[in-house]
């Protein structure tokens, strides 16, 4: 049933969606993070209490995480052209990923960070940490073994998110299950893409939770 | 003392919330602690002493008054110069507190990374510090494969590493068993000696106070109600807050019933070696009932501690007081009611 193009076109498509995934991801952390330590710090029990930008900041995460991927995929269309020069194709879809998948991990950040002790954070304020210390040398060290296991999440979301982008012409495995399975009625190549894409997201899960339960110093 | 205090307390007030809502958890608190002294704040949970604990490094910011740490208010700093005094004053927790992800070293080694020390020189006084408190072998272990006690200990050369003049210590023995906390109060006597770094301690156990402090103020419902040297207020408690802190025996006077005075006597380390009781019941002919009975170590002085029934007959009461004036025994009634 599979003709040697069709390998060769599968084999296309798995790189496309590691390459949307990988880079989607790294970039939603660039900005995630950040926003995420923002929301953490200026959290009313953080050590910065801002209800202003806590405000601002949850409201921006909040409205982009309210709008469901597929609709945030047309809608960002205009931005995508600007920033990458086309609509289709794997680079493209990288910007409504990042978009979507960035208040998303800003999130997830915020709810690892507030897993870490109150009482350590204190200590390193009594000891005479800088803000700036305390969320480099503190929160995020110390709150790494969430964070992995988030990071985990995410990628297998923004992976599932990849393969939407194939309604638009998005490329990698979900448009080739779209563009066969879909519009040609081909359901085999359909289901073949989909044990693909079960298979990644057991792989970058059960990835995530080694690294993450090799680095934890709390289990000995 | 005629010294400079290294931490004053001036009318302290510390009030969480606003409006209708407000609670007052400090409430005009005057303190002074000199410097090499080990001074004890004692209270119940709730009476407010951990907000107390936390003014003196402005953790928690008091609503009015001032912190005078060695000489300057810290209230009025900013935050980079507070950030510096802070690094004057270690602090150790009753949860220990430690970087779970960082070896014990490596705690150690964290005040002095804020502190812009070089790594290697960094490390080589974070292993001094550690063998100072009796780790020298587990530097490389990390807080979960440690004892409560051996965290403490990190806890402590973590506190030290910054050589600061003073080390606030919220609760740091109640969470460890009763030998431990012997050890670590042994310890901290001994930096105190050997390093002349002040200690303030905050805790409920009267034990703790007793064994390692000098000075002692009892904290009861947002307000200092006594403070002073350890053994004058244990031998005369002026207070009802310091009596039940003092005495935890209100259950055993409840119970007991009749209408003789009860009389609470105070022996320092003299009285101890002559039957004094003895004495006074062969002497005045009427014997008395003991009710409580208990020995101290303050400022390793052995003091005992007695309630005693005394009889109904006014004249019999009259001669063991005087008996007992005589003998220099120090004694007070109690009430029936020790609420």
């Amino acid at each position: 049933m599979f003709s040697e193009g069709m390998f060769s076109l599968m084999g296309t498509g798995l790189l496309e969606t590691l390459y949307m995934t990988v880079v989607s991801t790294v970039m939603a952390y660039l900005i995630g993070l950040p926003v995420g330590m923002i929301l953490v710090v200026t959290d009313k029990e953080g050590i910065r209490p801002n209800p202003t930008i806590n405000r601002i900041v949850g409201s921006i995460v909040n409205l982009l995480r309210s709008v469901p991927f597929i609709i945030l995929l047309v809608a960002v269309m205009p931005v995508t052209r600007f920033i990458a020069g086309t609509t289709i194709g794997s680079t493209a879809t990288v910007v409504p990923l990042v978009i979507a998948a960035a208040p998303f991990v800003a999130r997830m950040v915020e709810s690892s960070a507030k897993e870490v002790d109150r009482g350590v954070i204190e200590a390193s304020l009594s000891m005479g940490a800088s803000t700036l210390e305390v969320v480099l040398k503190v929160i995020i060290p110390e709150a790494k073994p969430s964070l992995i296991v988030g990071a985990a999440i995410a990628t297998t979301t923004i992976l599932g998110y990849s393969a939407m982008s194939g309604v638009v012409g998005g490329g990698g495995l979900g448009d080739i299950a779209i563009r066969y399975g879909y519009h040609r009625s081909q359901t085999d190549i359909m289901l073949v893409m989909v044990v693909i894409l079960v298979l990644l997201v057991q792989i970058f899960q059960e990835i995530g939770n080694i690294i993450a339960r090799k680095c934890d110093k709390r289990i000995r | 003392m005629t010294q400079t205090p290294i931490i004053e307390l001036k009318n302290l007030n510390k009030t969480f919330g606003t409006g209708e809502e407000a609670v007052v958890a400090l409430d005009d608190i005057n303190i002074s602690i000199y410097p090499g002294e080990i001074f004890g704040i004692i209270g119940l949970s709730g009476a407010g002493k951990s907000t107390l604990v936390r003014c003196m490094n402005l953790l928690e910011r008091p609503t009015a008054g001032s912190v005078i740490f060695d000489g300057t208010d810290i209230t009025s700093l900013s935050d980079k110069a507070l950030r510096n005094i802070r690094r004057s004053i270690g602090m150790i927790f009753q949860s220990f507190n430690l970087l779970m992800q960082r070896t014990a070293l490596d705690n150690v080694c964290f005040p002095l990374e804020i502190a812009g020390v070089p790594k290697k020189e960094a490390r080589s006084r974070a292993r001094e510090l550690l063998r100072t408190v009796g780790l020298g072998d587990k530097e490389k272990a990390y807080p979960a494969q440690l004892s409560g006690g051996q965290k403490q200990r990190v806890a402590i050369a973590r506190a030290l590493a910054t050589n600061p003049k003073v080390i606030l210590c919220d609760e740091a023995t109640s969470a460890l068993d009763p030998t431990t906390t012997q050890s670590i109060l042994a310890l901290l006597k001994e930096l105190n000696q050997r390093l002349g770094v002040t200690i303030v301690i905050i805790t409920h156990e009267m034990k703790v106070i007793e064994q390692i402090c000098n000075r002692v103020a009892i904290i009861d419902k947002s307000h200092i109600e006594e403070m002073g040297p350890v053994d004058e207020v244990f031998r005369h408690p002026r207070t009802q807050a310091a009596k039940k802190m003092i005495f935890p025996s209100g259950d055993v006077v409840e119970e007991v019933t009749g209408y003789g005075k009860l009389l609470r006597l105070v022996f320092d380390g003299n009285a101890a070696n002559r039957p004094i009781i003895a004495n006074m019941v062969l002497k005045c002919g009427s014997p008395v009932n003991i009710v409580f009975a208990d020995t101290k170590r303050i400022d390793d002085k052995i003091y005992g501690h007695m309630i005693v029934q005394l009889p109904e007959n006014e004249e019999k009461v009259r001669q063991i007081l005087t008996y007992l004036d005589m003998e220099e025994i120090a004694y007070e009634e109690e009430e029936y009611d020790v609420q």
